[in-house]
């Protein structure tokens, strides 16, 4: 059986700088990422951090790739109390752009048999990327309800 | 009746808009909307479970024909596809269904597109590139009031997909 892949396209009225921007920069990433502030503006090597809105951290993983703004790889390795035995998995952002607006494409990989954390990305995922989306095309993001799961870890201290 | 049982679930795409389930309702079913954000295309429907529906194209073709299966304003939306601008590959029917759900401050669009048949991965491709064009820009149009500029190359693999079937 073949591992899972979550793959989820896009298309965003903005240019893949300011894509870039919104997926690297905490300041951009907490108003749309429902309140996580996102680092990933390092080189190769560097580290991807995420901050939950309660303050703990919930990801300290390589950045694998890093080739603005077109290519974005790192790892996924969330920092749940229970989840302490999940493997690492890998997310690959490509923006292209495509007729004045960028063409983003979001794969996630790399997964273990048996992961929890696949049903919970591709859940969280398409959330994710439409706040972001409306973020960069009207100025706000969105705030779904994707599952009481994820609104008790964003609150967990 | 159309047995809706015997499509199966091949593509999915879910994105989640800034509007109310009506509003979301009404883009998918009204020409006005379709026109900005399927390819210029203007959806025909009669307002009915066992309705007829079809997509004209913008010389006013008939591109796409179908049935009605489910007309539930303002939560689902479903019919058959009659590809009627090929019918040189007689593809079956397939069924697109449209799930409108209430999402904390905003709600969630399911598109699923299922088929009645052993579709290869191939023909499939042409969708999996469009959906994902075409309702990228309808949450534009409900957001912001603008469309994106999302017209697609050919789908080259599905057509040749397509045309090895034939042979």
């Amino acid at each position: 059986m073949s591992k899972p892949t979550f793959v989820y396209v896009t298309y965003i009225a903005a240019s893949p700088v300011r894509v870039w921007e919104a997926l690297t920069r905490p300041e951009m990433s907490e108003k749309y990422w429902f309140g996580y502030r996102v680092t990933a503006d390092g080189k190769a090597g560097e580290r991807m951090t995420a901050v939950n809105p309660a303050g703990r951290l919930a990801h300290d993983d390589p950045i694998i790739e890093s080739d603005p703004p077109r290519k974005l790889v790192y790892g996924w390795k969330p920092l749940y109390k229970d989840m302490p035995d999940e493997r690492p998995s890998r997310v690959t952002f490509l923006l292209e752009p495509f007729k004045g607006q960028t063409r983003l494409t979001v794969t996630h990989d790399e997964f273990e048999d048996g992961s929890r954390i696949f049903g919970m990305i591709s859940k969280g995922w398409p959330a994710v990327l439409s706040s972001l989306k409306s973020f960069l095309e009207m100025g706000r993001g969105l705030e779904p309800s994707w599952g009481e799961e994820e609104r008790k870890r964003a609150g967990e201290a | 009746m159309i047995d809706v049982t015997k499509f199966k679930p091949k593509t999915v795409y879910i994105t989640y808009i800034d509007a109310t389930p009506e509003a979301v309702f009404q883009a998918l079913t009204t020409p006005g909307f379709t026109k900005q954000y399927f390819g210029g295309f203007a959806i025909e429907v009669e307002p009915r479970t066992g309705g007829a529906f079809r997509f004209l194209a913008p010389d006013g073709s008939v591109h796409i024909a179908g049935t009605v299966t489910d007309w539930s304003p303002p939560r689902r939306f479903s019919c058959t596809w009659t590809m009627v601008s090929m019918p040189q590959y007689a593809l079956p029917d397939c069924l697109v269904t449209y799930d409108i759900a209430p999402a904390g401050g905003c709600v969630r669009l399911t598109m699923t597109e299922a088929h009645q048949w052993a579709i290869p991965d191939a023909i499939l491709s042409g969708g999996r590139a469009g959906w994902p064009a075409i309702l990228s820009s309808l949450k534009s149009v409900l957001e912001t009031g603008k469309p994106l500029s999302v017209q697609m190359e050919q789908p080259t693999e599905m057509l040749e997909a397509l045309q090895a079937l034939k042979r």
